[in-house]
């Protein structure tokens, strides 16, 4: 369903990805996972057209991914993102956050779209909080309200950019719970993580990428548990054992 | 004292049709110098090269030309390119056009106050980029904006005392020809200062209102 083909991007003069080639099936979840400024959410920023690239080939249900491109638009729509820091519009409700998309874009009758944005807000368990302000949500709070904000769009795919890596450690659950009755509804999803349970429990292939490169892949607990690669290896050592 | 008293109802209803033109002339300047500088700043943002020039320039430009140079240029150099307009009309474009250079960089820098996630998270819902500004910038913008705003409010209505250089008889031209005429310079000009800082204190009052709604967020 995601194509990506031999992607390179430099910002610059440094080239943060250094030909990527990966495949996301439709109801799979990809885990990414990496140092910091390896390029992970370069890749996920890549996909949606947020970022050009400058060589190589990235296509969406067969739809090249092109920032000049028209249906650069179209193409968004059907792949929603999740960010690190919620990005929610404060000056809208929760609820009106949810039905942006469907109203303006999509332009969907404003009585559909407000009672899905409803049903969306109860599956992510916020429905008594419709009507407040994103400021006076919990990290948590907030960051399911830009969930159903993404499944507002009725997209085919959703990427996640660290969803829980701004929130205090125990609201993290409450997002990955979220996130992983999505994976078990058969949503495709691409999370740049890292929880490494989560990946470890809900993923079905992981990408260990470093230097811009695809270090190792696999399907997710033989990465997780037996890194073929040292440098999968010494990453994993860091990250679950810091001490 | 009782002069002054004497003199302010005599020249108080004079000075009020002053008043007026002043008003008018504030009022539709100020309508002209914030859909320009809307524009400008629009084009400065757009994030296309040619517009972004032409928005610098064209800010630059207003920007080293006295405001009374501005004028004149309108009301007495176009007639000879074949566009006469009234002294009302040149005032109001005249000033418009000037303010409106500083009515850009505020909004300019109002729109870029705006945390690039948000809109980073409207483009993947898919929003355009009219529609971005539509929905998501300027509606944020708008309290970084509105405080500086009614300080631009506050000197056009100042500064539309200069209409009376091009001879629109506005609050300040009226109190010239009324103290001219009858040597009373002390009584006329204390009125006239007086009108316009009954006419600014509704104004400092909203800027207050606006900047105590921006702090509170």
């Amino acid at each position: 369903m995601i194509e990506l083909n031999d992607v390179h991007k430099s910002f610059g003069k440094v080239e943060v990805l250094k030909g990527i080639t990966a495949s996301v099936a439709k109801s799979e979840v990809v885990c990414i996972i990496g140092p910091s400024g390896s390029g992970k959410s370069t890749i996920l920023r890549c996909i949606n057209g947020l970022e050009s690239y400058d060589r190589g080939e990235i296509s969406v249900e067969g739809a090249r991914v092109d920032q000049g491109n028209r249906s650069i638009v179209a193409i968004r729509t059907q792949v929603s993102m999740v960010f690190q820091r919620f990005n929610l519009f404060p000056h809208r409700t929760a609820l009106e956050n949810v039905i942006e998309g469907p109203l303006y874009v999509k332009k969907e009758p404003r009585e559909a779209a407000i009672a899905r944005g409803r049903a969306l807000l109860a599956q992510v368990g916020l429905a008594d909080k419709a009507e407040v302000h994103p400021p006076k949500l919990s990290g948590g709070q907030q960051q399911r309200v830009a969930i159903a904000r993404a499944l507002a769009m009725q997209p085919k795919a959703i990427l996640f950019d660290e969803p829980t890596s701004a929130l205090d450690p125990e609201l993290v659950g409450e997002v990955l719970s979220v996130m992983r009755k999505l994976a078990d509804d058969g949503m495709t999803m691409v999370v740049v993580t890292h929880e490494m349970g989560f990946a470890r429990d809900v993923a079905d292939r992981v990408l260990f990428i470093d230097g811009g490169v695809i270090v190792e892949q696999g399907a997710a607990k033989s990465v997780l548990n037996q890194p073929q690669h040292p440098r999968t290896q010494d990453f994993l050592r860091r990250v679950l054992h810091p001490l | 004292m009782q002069k002054f008293f004497h003199d302010a109802v005599e020249f108080v209803p004079i000075l009020l049709q002053g008043v007026w033109l002043t008003i008018v002339v504030t009022v539709g300047s100020l309508l002209l110098s914030t859909v320009l500088g809307l524009v400008w700043a629009l084009m400065r943002v757009s994030g296309i090269r040619v517009l972004t020039g032409l928005s610098a320039a064209v800010i630059n430009v207003i920007r080293g030309i006295p405001i009374i140079v501005l004028l004149f240029y309108i009301y007495f150099v176009m007639p000879d390119f074949g566009i006469a307009l009234s002294a009302l009309q040149a005032a109001i474009i005249g000033l418009g056009i000037a303010y409106s250079a500083y009515q850009a960089e505020n909004f300019r820098a109002g729109i870029e106050a705006i945390d690039k996630g948000q809109i980073e998270a409207a483009q993947t819902i898919g929003m355009g980029w009219w529609l971005t500004m539509r929905r998501v910038v300027l509606p944020q913008a708008v309290r970084i904006i509105l405080p500086p705003y009614g300080n631009i409010m506050i000197m056009m209505l100042k500064d539309s005392s200069q209409a009376s250089t091009i001879t629109v008889a506005e609050l300040a031209l009226q109190g010239k020809l009324i103290a001219s005429s009858t040597f009373k310079n002390t009584s006329v000009f204390t009125l006239v200062a007086l009108m316009y800082l009954t006419m600014s204190i509704p104004l400092i009052l909203l800027v207050r209102h606006f900047e105590n709604k921006a702090n509170r967020k």
